[in-house]
């Protein structure tokens, strides 16, 4: 009883304001765009009973999904940049990881203060912060010009170049952060051992860090890959018009276009998406816990 | 230790404290305890010993409450205690881990259990007090446990543990994390602690020593299962099997097939062209039974030349020599193949010693230095 | 030691610097005279004047406040509930399904959480306000919560729990005596994750909110689509100073207290 007590709160709370929307998402996916509050039809009625309703509902929406180039670019363009700026994410943030291991450990502290102290700064301004440094008259072209690099401004604003700074800028703590934690585990002398047995430096790092450091190296990809994949404020203020990402497709189709249901026909499509890197994410993790123990 | 002998066990008047009857414990297909029956007296210190799975700390933690048993009852003072949850049971436990609050004092620690029960604040002071004085913690009583050392943690265990004046205290392992030099300290001051309360003890321990010292009874267990329960002396002295024989201390088991050769003597056929062995036991034997001779190192004498008037003697070669210190212990290897441990104490220097490596020396013991076992 | 080769400090000085002269360039700026961004013009508190007058704004603070203070609160409730639940509640029907949905909100696309939320509340009549991004805040931020939580359950000593039923504590005492006391610090730091999760939410936000509750990020938004502002340089510098000071302080309080922990430890052992 007094389980049952402690179960059923956080329970019933998931259930009907995580899992129910759901149901309800895929539902009005099937559903077809009417001008009316709520824009779309059918409305579930007792009175025709199930089957009359479930007749009415028809997978039009993803019909039109497949038919329409726009879409099927978004997510195209959307698994790109996601998976780029991953790649990207990683490069840039192996080395701060596997930096902040080499440093005497007093510092320590000190630097993962200073990875985490981004990821609890507000986002949006993160984002924002790229704008008046990649925009024409922006900061970094001042300072080209002035250096004498470029004469004439670049375009990066409203670019997917923009997209891939504003990607990688959030998103390397998160990188940084599992990485870091494989690499603290490394026990230095499996590295004194390899060299022992005949390995240079380079080798040693090849064939015993970037192993032993796997786990680390995938969680970080997904935790940048999967929410850079329905990412929506940084194409929309870093990318200008011309970045297509399903993620802001779903906004305008939404709040712009007022058509629900292919809103949602989007919105299962990418959940559907997201499911393998998921699944893959928490095997990862799994393996990883179970080697700890 | 009175002269009347403490042997409640024997007398058949006495009403166990504990009774276990016919325990068993199941998790899903694995049987952690097995038909188990024993019977624990008042002021005992019980000590459950065996080896890591053997199911003794499942046992206890029944005891505790924090396991139920899938058959059989469990009497404490006459009444069944299966379904007393843990926190209105008359037991308290002490914790392998010490389970030491970390956000409380010392005091506050061993005063946990008495604010539990309605206790008037005057006598909760005294009591704590009392558990400080007997446990010598009285300066420490404002620290946190991470403030103190490992020993005086454990002696805050001990105290916690008792402060409720539980009418069985369990003892999970209660000295595994001390050094070996404090452990033989604390094991005395158990002792002494265990007289002056009064207070039941159930101790759960892998170390034999550790049993062996400080328990009345101990019951060694195997798979579940109990394969002995006696005094410290008679587990040593009178293992029932093999397994018991060779789990406390040392021992050297000779295997072989016995002959009645008179009143609870029997001679036994060992190895061919050897002398039979003989030895006594009160336990009977048919001719031609399969048996297990068990000697304990410290009583095979180790001699240069044959010892006459000695019931048996056996030939070898000292193969290895283990000097302790105070004691050697000799490997000598039989013309069989088999190897016989013997101690001898080293009352000269070393360098005076009178045997080594690859000696051909005499192995000797009484007829009633061995125990003849079945099984 | 000196294992710092020149490579690990040219990467971390590197990498620092990327992470951190964007947010610095930003400080800057929003002590700048002119109304150009990107010009320097002189030294001027001006656009923080004008953010303390700019009622839309601390409107929409306040709300965002009022926000989060719900549903963090809230969220820290049914997660570490969620996080006992998970940790020690055993076997029990639909336990895969709760683990399913105590995950899953963590690897979610915001769009889709704010979408099906939306969804919902429309679905059940429910007026779009304050209340339903308590609701959604709270329905995705107690997974944070419980996944901060669960972690230090998992590597909570058990035998203290039993140590507290043992001398004589209910279960709920056991808890609120001895658990809770000492999962506190990770119970407070899932607070502040949720906290911060709802100050920072846009897109959810956006998505459950009505037009009778703006938060700051909508607020926020909604202004720099028009381009970069001084005003929004100005409250971006509160908003970091902000959170600044509170790792930091956070940081040097821990890093106190593990010194002090261990040093007493030592001078137990060499007593």
């Amino acid at each position: 009883m007094r389980r049952f007590l402690l179960i059923a709160p956080p329970y019933a709370w998931l259930l009907l304001l995580f899992l129910t929307p759901f149901a309800i998402v895929v539902k009005i996916s099937l559903s077809d765009i009417a001008l009316a509050i709520p824009p779309y039809v059918p409305k579930f009625s007792w009175d025709e009973g199930i089957w009359a309703y479930l007749n009415q509902l028809d997978f039009e929406n993803f019909i039109f999904l497949t038919q329409d180039n726009l879409y099927w670019k978004a997510y195209l363009s959307s698994f790109k940049i996601a998976a780029i700026s991953t790649a990207l994410t990683l490069l840039v943030g192996y080395p701060i990881a596997y930096g902040m291991t080499r440093v005497p450990s007093e510092w320590r502290p000190t630097l993962m203060m200073l990875v985490i102290l981004p990821f609890w700064t507000s986002f949006l301004i993160r984002v924002y912060a790229w704008m008046g440094i990649l925009s024409n008259e922006g900061y970094l072209n001042q300072l080209l010009l002035w250096t004498g690099i470029i004469d004439t401004p670049l375009t990066i604003l409203n670019t997917n170049t923009a997209v891939y700074i504003g990607i990688v800028y959030t998103y390397l703590p998160f990188m940084i952060l599992p990485i870091y934690s494989a690499l603290e585990r490394l026990d230095d002398s499996l590295i004194e051992a390899a060299e022992d047995l005949g390995c240079s430096r380079l080798t040693a790092f090849w064939l015993v860090t970037i192993p032993l450091s796997k786990t680390g190296i995938i969680a970080g990809c997904f935790l940048v890959f999967i929410p850079a994949l329905g990412e929506f404020v940084i194409p929309s203020l870093l990318g200008g018009s011309n970045s297509l990402m399903i993620g802001k497709v779903l906004w305008e189709e939404f709040f712009s276009n007022r058509d629900w249901p292919v809103a949602s026909a989007v919105a299962v499509i990418l959940l559907l998406l997201l499911v393998i890197p998921i699944v893959l994410f928490q095997r990862n993790q799994q393996n990883q816990q179970e080697a700890d123990q | 230790m009175t002269t009347l002998k403490f042997e409640p066990w024997n007398d058949p008047q006495e009403k166990p404290l504990i009774h276990f009857q016919n325990i068993t414990k199941r998790f899903g297909s694995f049987v952690a305890i097995d038909n188990l029956t024993i019977d624990i007296y008042e002021r005992e210190f019980y000590a459950l010993l065996g080896p890591s799975g053997c199911g003794k700390t499942t046992l206890m933690r029944m005891l505790a409450g924090f396991e139920t048993p899938t058959e059989g009852t469990i009497l404490l003072a006459g009444q069944d205690i299966v379904s007393v949850p843990p926190n209105k049971r008359a037991t308290n436990m002490m914790f392998q881990s010490y389970a030491l609050f970390p956000h409380l004092s010392i005091w506050e620690n061993i005063a946990f259990g008495l604010k539990r029960q309605a206790m008037a604040k005057a006598d909760i002071n005294d009591r704590v007090e009392e558990m400080l004085r007997l446990t010598r913690l009285e300066q420490f009583a404002r620290r946190k446990p991470h403030q103190i050392s490992g020993g005086q943690r454990q002696r805050v265990a001990l105290a916690r543990s008792l402060a409720k004046a539980p009418k069985l205290l369990l003892l999970d392992e209660p000295m595994g994390a001390l050094d070996k030099k404090l452990r033989q300290e604390t094991q005395f001051e158990l002792m002494d602690i265990q007289e002056k309360t009064g207070t039941t003890f159930m101790i759960v321990t892998h170390d034999q020593e550790e049993a062996m010292t400080v328990a009345s009874r101990v019951a060694v267990m195997d798979h579940g299962q109990i394969i002995q329960v006696a005094t410290p002396d008679r587990i040593y002295e009178t293992p029932n099997s093999v397994y018991v024989a060779d789990f406390i201390g040392d021992v050297n088991i000779i295997q072989g097939t016995t002959t009645a050769n008179g009143k609870d003597s029997y001679s036994i056929a060992w190895a061919d062209a050897q002398a039979p062995l003989t030895a006594n036991s009160n336990q009977p034997f048919s001719d031609g039974q399969k048996c297990h001779l068990a000697i304990r190192p410290e009583k095979v004498a180790i001699t240069a030349d044959r010892p006459g008037e000695v019931a048996n003697a056996v030939q070898g070669k000292i193969l290895d020599i283990a000097y302790l210190g105070n004691i050697s212990t000799y490997h000598v290897e039989l013309p069989t193949g088999v190897v016989i441990k013997a101690q001898a104490a080293n009352t000269r220097r070393i360098s005076r010693r009178s045997y080594t490596w690859e000696d051909t020396v005499w192995l000797s013991w009484t007829a009633t230095a061995g125990v003849l076992l079945a099984n | 030691m000196n294992k710092t080769s020149w490579f690990n400090v040219v990467s971390l000085t590197l990498g620092f610097a990327f992470l951190y002269i964007p947010m610095i360039i930003l400080i800057i700026f929003s002590f700048n005279e002119s109304k150009l961004v990107t010009v320097w013009a002189g030294f001027s508190t001006k656009w923080y004047g004008e953010l303390m007058q700019n009622e839309a704004f601390l409107n929409a603070a306040w709300v965002t406040i009022r926000v989060a203070v719900f549903s963090s609160t809230l969220a820290t409730v049914l997660g570490t509930m969620a996080a006992y639940v998970m940790v020690r509640g055993g076997r029990f029907r639909g336990r895969t399904l709760f683990s399913g949905m105590i995950y899953a909100p963590l690897v979610m696309p915001e769009v889709i959480t704010g979408l099906s939320l939306l969804l919902l509340f429309i679905g059940i009549g429910l007026d779009r306000g304050v209340l339903t991004i308590v609701l959604a805040h709270t329905t995705f931020s107690m997974c944070y919560v419980s996944v901060v939580v669960s972690s230090r359950l998992v590597t909570f000593d058990r035998s203290l729990e039993e140590a507290a039923l043992d001398l004589g504590c209910s279960p709920a005492q056991a808890f609120r005596l001895v658990t809770l006391p000492i999962i506190a610090p990770a119970v407070i730091s899932g607070w502040l994750l949720a906290f911060t999760l709802s100050l920072d939410d846009l897109v959810i936000a956006s998505f459950t909110t009505g037009p009778s509750a703006t938060t700051l990020p909508i607020k926020i938004f909604s202004a720099v689509r028009l381009g970069v502002s001084p005003e929004i340089n100005a409250l971006s510098t509160i908003m970091i100073a902000i959170v600044t000071f509170g790792v930091i302080t956070t940081s040097l309080v821990t890093k106190h207290q593990m010194v002090r922990q261990k040093r007493e430890e030592q001078e137990a052992v060499r007593s």
